[in-house]
């Protein structure tokens, strides 16, 4: 037992001890990243706020990952829906299709992805790097709603039906507000991968880096490495907010549904 | 019971339905009466759910017609018939109050506000759960569901109410309670009930008529009491309660009497209602373990047969032995309610049975 103890611990810190570094550089005041610190400064921070390449980086990294969310997740809707709902021919061949990019490396993707889009005449954007994270990012929103879809009670659907509304409004009455948590999680797990997708932006954003691809341009310039801590300090505190934001909403979903909480999807 | 002159509110006509090779229903014919209380009663799998989801509209049917208030539904979805369910899960709406799933079917009514309100609270009132409305429908007991899925499909005014198993989630004391209320609540608001239950109990105690079902085909329709007495085949006979079943031969067949020799009790004048084959025929008789007597010291009656008791088992309000009878293959069951001062005889007792042959059912 305390073997596994000491094994739970180590591993814990091997898991969380760079992100905690982060910080500790942020406010260092001094250029090398390096113990001894140095002393405490807000300039690193101060600095982002006058960088215009990486606001730019970063409302297009933002405005992808918003997009992405919502287009995965609505795909991810009527894939899961389909899927829990209906009989269809080849269903199964289908579904796991949809799926499969879970699985592929996502080098072969964005290679792949470049290569088409160059041949259909698409110059790479913001947009190109949308439909490869729209790709990337619908399995997981499929796999979030499957189970919303799984836990709800097919009767409910009848019932509205049953009860005078047509399958538009029984949908929107019944369906979306009982998915709902399920939604939510998948928007936001969505924002997340797209956020910090680096492999697929890398080869499609072309002159229009998302966050990730200019972080590793900066990664060039040794004396950009405390500015990107600062950067990086600001984007893990915003994920843990988002994170207790979507386990909040699935918790609330859960007791208004009445159901039993079997664990979160994180 | 029912002014038979008039109009069926169902009438099903040759029905059949298929899922793929699977022939789930095979030629159903009936015709449900208004206001009546029917029952469709079977084991799983005999498609009796079917039958009902294709009446409300959840299942095409692959051949004949269905008939609702004259009209054929065919092609008619579920949200567009006269007709609404309670399903066994409920399917109370878990993200909306009492009264909002109450009056969940009144959106499209046209009715204001107040109207709406005044019409949930008198139909939370009706299911004995006025003052709920405000309540959260997740927190509510099984019983309370039932009562609130009941009370949502009857504020429609529907003329014909669906019940999917109503009852096989409620615990024995709640159903019971259940059984009585809803045939009280159904001969109020007068609306047609057809329940589909695998419960030939719960079936004799609230139906006006039951359609015991087996593989996709009414083995029989009837009034409860003709269907516990009058079986129509031995199938329905064990289906419903328990029922004896003895070999018996044809020896005579008059125009008001067939007579059977039956060992183990004897020769019995049948009334013909199901005479099979002719004289010399196999046959045989059923007879329910209450329409069997023990006799206790100093008892007569006019036909007895004689036995032996092989086991009793105590219920209660009632002991059943099976006895074998002198000269007959198999055991009889026999029921007979505890009285102050009757003894219960032991294995191997020998007992004299009294037997009536207007109680018993010939079989082919």
């Amino acid at each position: 037992m305390r073997g596994l103890r000491i094994y739970a611990v180590a591993y814990l810190v091997f898991l969380y001890a760079p992100i905690v570094l982060l910080p500790l550089f942020a406010f260092n005041d001094g250029t090398i990243i390096a113990f001894p610190l140095q002393g405490f400064t807000f300039d690193w921070f101060i600095e982002l706020t006058r960088t215009e390449a990486l606001h730019d980086a970063t409302v297009n990294s933002i405005f992808i990952a918003v997009t992405t969310a919502i287009l995965a997740t609505c795909f991810g809707l009527f894939a899961a829906r389909a899927g829990n709902r209906h009989v269809f021919p080849a269903k199964g061949g289908i579904l796991g299709f949809i799926m499969l990019p879970l699985v592929l490396p996502e080098i072969i993707v964005a290679v792949s992805l470049l290569v088409a889009m160059l041949q259909i005449g698409l110059t790479p954007s913001i947009w190109t790097v949308i439909a490869g994270h729209v790709l990337i990012c619908t399995p997981f929103a499929i796999a979030i709603l499957n189970g919303s879809f799984a836990n709800m009670d097919q009767s409910l659907e009848e019932a509205a039906v049953d009860l005078g509304e047509t399958p538009l409004s029984t949908f929107r009455l019944v369906t979306l507000p009982l998915v709902m948590p399920g939604i939510i999680a998948s928007l936001l797990i969505c924002f997340t991968i797209s956020l910090d997708e680096f492999i697929i932006a890398f080869f499609l954003s072309g002159n229009e880096p998302t966050l990730p691809v200019y972080l590793w341009g900066q990664m060039r310039f040794p004396g950009r490495l405390p500015v990107i801590m600062a950067l990086g300090t600001i984007l893990v505190v915003l994920s843990i907010m988002l994170l207790i934001t979507a386990e909040y909403f699935r918790r609330r979903g859960l007791r208004r549904a009445g159901l039993r909480d079997t664990g979160g999807f994180l | 019971m029912k002014d038979t002159n008039q109009e069926p509110i169902i009438a099903l006509q040759g029905v059949h339905k298929f899922y793929g090779e699977y022939h789930a229903l095979r030629g159903i014919d009936a015709e449900i009466g208004q206001g009546e209380f029917f029952s469709l009663l079977g084991p799983s799998g005999c498609g009796k759910t079917t039958l009902l989801r294709a009446i409300a509209g959840f299942e095409d049917i692959s051949s004949g017609r269905i008939l609702l208030d004259g009209r054929d539904v065919e092609g008619v979805p579920p949200n567009k018939r006269p007709t609404n369910m309670v399903f066994q899960s409920y399917a109370i709406f878990p993200h909306l109050s009492v009264a909002e799933n109450v009056g969940f079917g009144l959106r499209k009514s046209g009715m204001s506000g107040s109207e709406k309100q005044t019409a949930v609270g008198q139909a939370l009132e009706m299911v004995g759960l006025d003052g709920f409305g405000s309540r959260a429908a997740h927190a509510l007991s099984g019983g309370q569901r039932q009562r609130v899925a009941l009370a949502r499909a009857l504020i429609l005014k529907p003329k014909v109410l669906l019940l999917d198993e109503p009852l096989s989630a409620l615990d024995k004391k709640m159903r019971e309670q259940m059984q009585t209320e809803l045939r009280r609540l159904q001969r109020q608001v007068g609306i047609t009930f057809i329940l589909v239950t695998h419960d030939q109990e719960e079936a004799l105690i609230m139906s006006d008529r039951i359609a015991v079902m087996f593989e996709g085909e009414i083995a029989q329709l009837a009034p409860p009491q003709a269907l516990y007495r009058r079986p129509a085949n031995r199938r329905v006979g064990e289906f419903i309660g328990m029922m004896n079943f003895l070999p018996a031969r044809v020896i005579a067949s008059g125009g008001a009497t067939v007579e059977v020799e039956v060992p183990g009790l004897g020769r019995a004048a049948l009334a013909p209602d199901q005479c099979p084959a002719g004289i010399g025929s196999e046959a045989s008789i059923g007879l329910r373990p209450e329409s069997l007597t023990l006799l206790f010291d100093g008892q007569s009656a006019d036909r007895v047969a004689q036995g032996v008791v092989e086991e009793h088992t105590y219920y209660g309000d009632m002991t059943y032995y099976d006895v074998r009878l002198d000269g007959a293959p198999n055991t009889v069951s026999v029921s007979m309610r505890n009285m102050p001062g009757r003894r219960v005889l032991e294995r191997g007792d020998r007992a004299d049975l009294a037997w009536d042959a207007r109680a018993m059912v010939l079989f082919g």
